[in-house]
């Protein structure tokens, strides 16, 4: 297998203070991956790392096979791409593009034509000798990844570049963002905490959180198999519904309040004994309602409580033994609030967790 | 480990020689210069320094001089009116021009202009300005007030005051500055408010402004001690330390010793003395700092 | 040291100048109010305290002696002249050489530009250093140097006088612009560091994908980013270092003396005649460079010396 960058056991602590903890992954060659997780968790600290900007404790750091670990940023055949563009402000379009290739010593007729290669491509040739001042958000964004573009390398890595455009540009650039790794083909590591970026530009996302990747999975397999309570309740949106309960019956029956909801469909990874503390998970798009209902595994009658139209869609909030559930619907579905209905699931599509290690089980 | 790592130490390189400057200054100079004047103050060194140490002699000498004791006197006299003055003047100042007055930029101009001047211009000016002859008092005299006597750098008990006018005229325009960006640093919400509840505007200013200013007023206090510390310029160009010995600042007894008197170590035990009330207008000040809010 | 270095006075370099629009008093009133009528009748007096030193000072030097004998110090010269002036800038004396304030002005302005250009270069890079090329120690370095900044100079004369003797430079101008590079170095370090610190650090990031090193990052990125706080260090220091006294008189010699130590020697010399109108000149002339930085520079200013101020 070719691995574009292999990170080994990468360990970092800032004083006594451990960020990231004997950290692996394996990125192969083209592969668009997401780091994503809240703020705080590493995954930009893990991003710099690979970048070389940071000095990491211990660990090893390979990129195309090449041990990277104490080479320099510019040595370890990268581009990068930052949230704040970070564009030299006293240089033009031309400047920002040409500046890294100047550094490496390529001849001027090279560096013109590799600045116009990556000009046309992101379609900021007329821009080329305006200063970042006298551009758009979204077009310094553009400048930025024509930066990595120039360098013509295999490894692109993208540190939260679009958290700092409004909505309607966000989703402009994401597509293009995507276009771009069509047409390049080159292994791309993103950062972000935008679930709905991760889930739409990646091969496969990691998870992270208090520097320990959670999760490293493609999307679906993160929505549909979430490893452990924290991915689950992360990754969707509304998010998840718990409940916590015991199972009973040889496994065969989850017990919660007083429902006693039947599980022998399940697909367990593992059996657990029989009295587990047990916490199911039901996503809120795969609660169905009225005749979808009745043909589930489960079905249960309810009020609603709140009703929160979105447009295609509605939200709603009812209650399941004493507890709040949510769950999404057509809008075609008329609810309002206070209506009496029969909600279902199946539980081969849910979730169930060891309630004390939050295990998947 | 796993992996080539090479040495840490050169890791930075260039970084590591472009702060040899600093790291000089910092251990060379700071540290090592004044660990060395404070040693060598324990010794008996006249016109070279040597080791040859004598205990506390020096400082018996010191604290035994009268000279040194009008030194401390005049400068704790000199200190104290000074840090009253320039504080209270230069926060009355800058609430007056906190008023949305008119010119506010020429009245700025002409307040902080002297701080621009060295002490040295200033003590020449305010030495002419107050000379007795043809100064304030021969102005006021020729306008047919003959009881009136105002020739403060002649008279032993009153040259100190002589300093302070001009100490005042060079300070308390920056003093102002820091208040008024102190004043401005202030949200405005908190004045609607008070207007709101109904509080008189000498109210808000002494009870919700002014401890809102803490900082602002801790630090003008660090900077005016440490400037009183320090004071020697204007002795030197305004009285010379005289009449007599009545205006000598420990700054001047320290160069007088070091430099002309060619005996180092007493020079050395004063400066020593001079770093240890240093220490002491500084360590609270460090502790109010940094003491209560230690970050990672 | 933290962020929270010198809080109140790292806050007083930014909000000096930039809080310095807009009052944020009460609501203006009626042009003539009894208010009013105190605000700037106390305003005007004080500028008058203000004033008038720089007042008499250009008077005195205007007039000839015989006017200055008989009047008053503070009415505008009857006979114009600028005699005072011409003797002031060649012809007064200290010592052996009479060949007036001009040697002073000449001396200082060797000291200063120098100076200036060596310790402003030198904070920079600290500054830069310590932002974005931390080492292990570098921050405790850096503590040291600023609470250096605090230790009375006197401490330090003479283990400078003493080092500057074994680099052969002790008495030379090569010397004082060292002493000016050394004591300058915390406050400007601070200034720089500072400011630094408020570019983003991502430009810097990006710099080094890009393969720029220490110093091509510092030249070609940080430098031209930085104008306006080098502009300020500029103004800190000429202002400074063209009024030091103390270091003028312990690390050079009568022939190198600075201005402001030749002023002082000029004026209060005890031989001769006292020509108080060619005494005021000397002191015009030499306030004439900070007074001109002041003027020019404008709330710049405020913030050169909000910054320096630390220096006491």
């Amino acid at each position: 297998m070719d691995y574009s960058i292999q990170v080994k056991n990468l360990t970092l602590n800032f004083g006594n203070v451990s960020v990231l903890k004997s950290l692996d992954l394996d990125v192969k060659e083209g592969e668009f991956i997401v780091l994503l997780g809240s703020s705080g968790c590493g995954k930009s600290t893990l991003l710099n790392c690979i970048a070389g900007l940071l000095d990491i404790t211990d660990g090893q750091i390979f990129i195309k096979g090449k041990n990277v670990t104490w080479s320099e940023p510019s040595q370890r055949g990268i581009g990068m791409v930052f949230q704040s563009y970070a564009l030299y402000p006293q240089m033009s379009v031309r400047g920002n593009l040409s500046f890294g290739l100047k550094n490496a010593g390529l001849p001027k007729a090279e560096i013109e034509q590799r600045v116009k290669r990556a000009a046309e491509i992101l379609q900021i040739e007329p821009l080329l000798e305006r200063k970042p001042a006298a551009l758009s958000g979204g077009q310094r964004q553009r400048v930025a990844i024509g930066r990595a573009l120039v360098r013509d390398v295999d490894v692109f890595l993208f540190d939260e570049p679009l958290s700092n455009l409004d909505a309607k540009l966000r989703s402009d650039l994401r597509v293009e963002i995507k276009r771009l790794h069509q047409r390049l083909k080159n292994t791309m590591v993103y950062v972000t905490h935008d679930q709905v970026e991760a889930m739409t530009l990646a091969d496969r996302i990691a998870i992270m959180r208090n520097g320990v990747i959670q999760q490293f999975d493609t999307p679906s397999g993160v929505y549909n198999r979430p490893v452990n309570l924290y991915v689950a309740s992360f990754i969707g949106s509304p998010s998840m519904n718990f409940f916590e309960g015991k199972l009973t019956d040889g496994g065969k029956t989850f017990e919660f309040a007083d429902l006693r909801i039947p599980v022998g469909d399940y697909a367990f990874d593992s059996k657990p004994a029989d009295g587990t503390k047990v916490v199911l998970g039901i996503r809120p798009e795969h609660v169905s309602i009225g005749e979808e209902a009745a043909k589930s595994s489960f079905s249960v009658p309810c009020e609603i409580e709140i009703v929160e139209p979105m447009g295609a869609e509605v939200v709603a909030y009812t209650r399941v033994g004493g507890q709040t559930l949510t769950f999404r619907c057509s809008s075609d579905i008329e609810l309002k609030d206070g209506d009496k209905v029969t909600l279902g699931f199946d539980i081969a599509r849910g979730s169930m967790f060891d309630a004390t290690s939050e295990r998947r089980l | 480990m796993a992996g080539f790592q090479p040495g840490r130490l050169f890791r930075n390189i260039n970084a590591k020689i472009a702060a040899i400057p600093m790291v000089f200054t910092a251990l060379v100079v700071f540290v090592g210069g004044t660990l060395w004047t404070v040693v060598y103050s324990f010794t008996d060194s006249k016109l070279l320094p040597r080791l040859n140490f004598v205990g506390f002699e020096q400082y018996e000498r010191l604290w035994s001089t009268s000279r040194w004791l009008v030194s401390i006197q005049n400068l704790m006299l000199y200190g104290v009116f000074s840090l009253v003055f320039t504080i209270t003047i230069g926060f009355l100042l800058a609430v007056l021009m906190d008023q949305k007055i008119r010119f506010e930029d020429a009245f700025r101009t002409v307040m902080l202009y002297p701080f621009a001047l060295s002490f040295i211009v200033t003590g020449l000016v305010w030495q002419w300005v107050l000379n007795p002859q043809f100064g304030i008092e021969h102005i006021a005299r020729s306008l047919g007030m003959d009881w009136f006597s105002f020739d403060p750098l002649n008279n032993p008990q009153t040259v100190l005051f002589g300093l302070l006018i001009a100490g005042l005229w060079q300070g308390t325009g920056f003093v102002m500055c820091l208040m008024l960006a102190g004043l401005r640093g202030i949200d405005e919400e908190i004045w609607k408010a008070a207007r709101v509840d109904g509080i008189p505007r000498w109210k808000v200013y002494v009870f919700i402004i002014i401890p809102m200013m803490r900082a602002v007023f801790i630090t003008t206090l660090v900077i005016v001690a440490s400037g009183i510390i320090r004071l020697y310029d204007l002795v030197v160009a305004q009285t010379s330390g005289g009449p007599g010995n009545a205006s000598q600042v420990p700054a001047m007894y320290v160069y007088d010793y070091m430099f002309q008197a060619q005996n180092l170590a007493q020079g050395f035990a004063a400066s020593s003395m001079m770093l240890l009330s240093v220490l002491i207008v500084l360590i609270p000040w460090a502790y109010l700092e940094f003491g209560g809010k230690k970050r990672v | 040291m933290s962020d929270t270095a010198l809080p109140g006075s790292a806050a007083g370099v930014s909000s000096a100048s930039a809080e310095m629009t807009g009052a944020r008093g009460a609501k203006p009133q009626r042009r003539i109010s009894p208010r009013n009528i105190m605000i700037y009748g106390t305003l005007f007096v004080v500028c008058v305290y203000y004033a008038l030193p720089l007042w008499v000072m250009i008077m005195t030097s205007l007039k000839g002696m015989p006017e200055v004998r008989l009047g008053n110090i503070f009415a505008p010269p009857m006979e114009v002249t600028f005699q005072p002036w011409v003797k002031a800038w060649a012809e007064a004396c200290t010592g052996l050489n009479c060949d007036g304030l001009s040697r002073g002005f000449w001396n200082s302005a060797r000291i200063t530009i120098p100076s200036v250009v060596v310790s402003i270069l030198i904070a920079s890079i600290n500054g830069y250093a310590l932002i974005n090329w931390k080492f292990k120690g570098s921050d405790i370095f850096f503590t040291i140097l600023i609470f250096g900044s605090f230790i009375p100079y006197q401490v330090m004369l003479y283990p400078m006088v003493i080092l500057l003797r074994e680099l052969g430079i002790y008495g030379t101008l090569q010397g004082l612009v060292l002493v000016h590079s050394i004591f300058g170095m915390p406050i400007l370090t601070l200034l720089f560091r500072n400011y630094f610190s408020s570019l983003p650090e991502e430009l810097f990031k990006a710099a080094r994908v890009d393969g720029a090193g220490f110093w091509r990052i510092y030249f070609q990125i940080m430098l031209p980013m930085s104008i306006p706080i080098f502009v300020v260090a500029i103004i800190l220091q000429v202002t400074g270092i063209w009024n030091d006294f103390l270091f003028g008189v312990v690390f050079t010699k009568p022939e190198l003396y600075p201005m402001t130590v030749q002023l002082n020697n000029i004026v209060n010399s005890v031989q001769g005649v006292k020509e108080y109108n060619v005494n005021m000149a000397a002191t015009v002339l030499t306030g004439l460079v900070p007074l001109f930085v002041y003027f020019v520079s404008g709330r710049l200013f405020v913030r050169g010396i909000a910054a320096g101020a630390v220096k006491g």
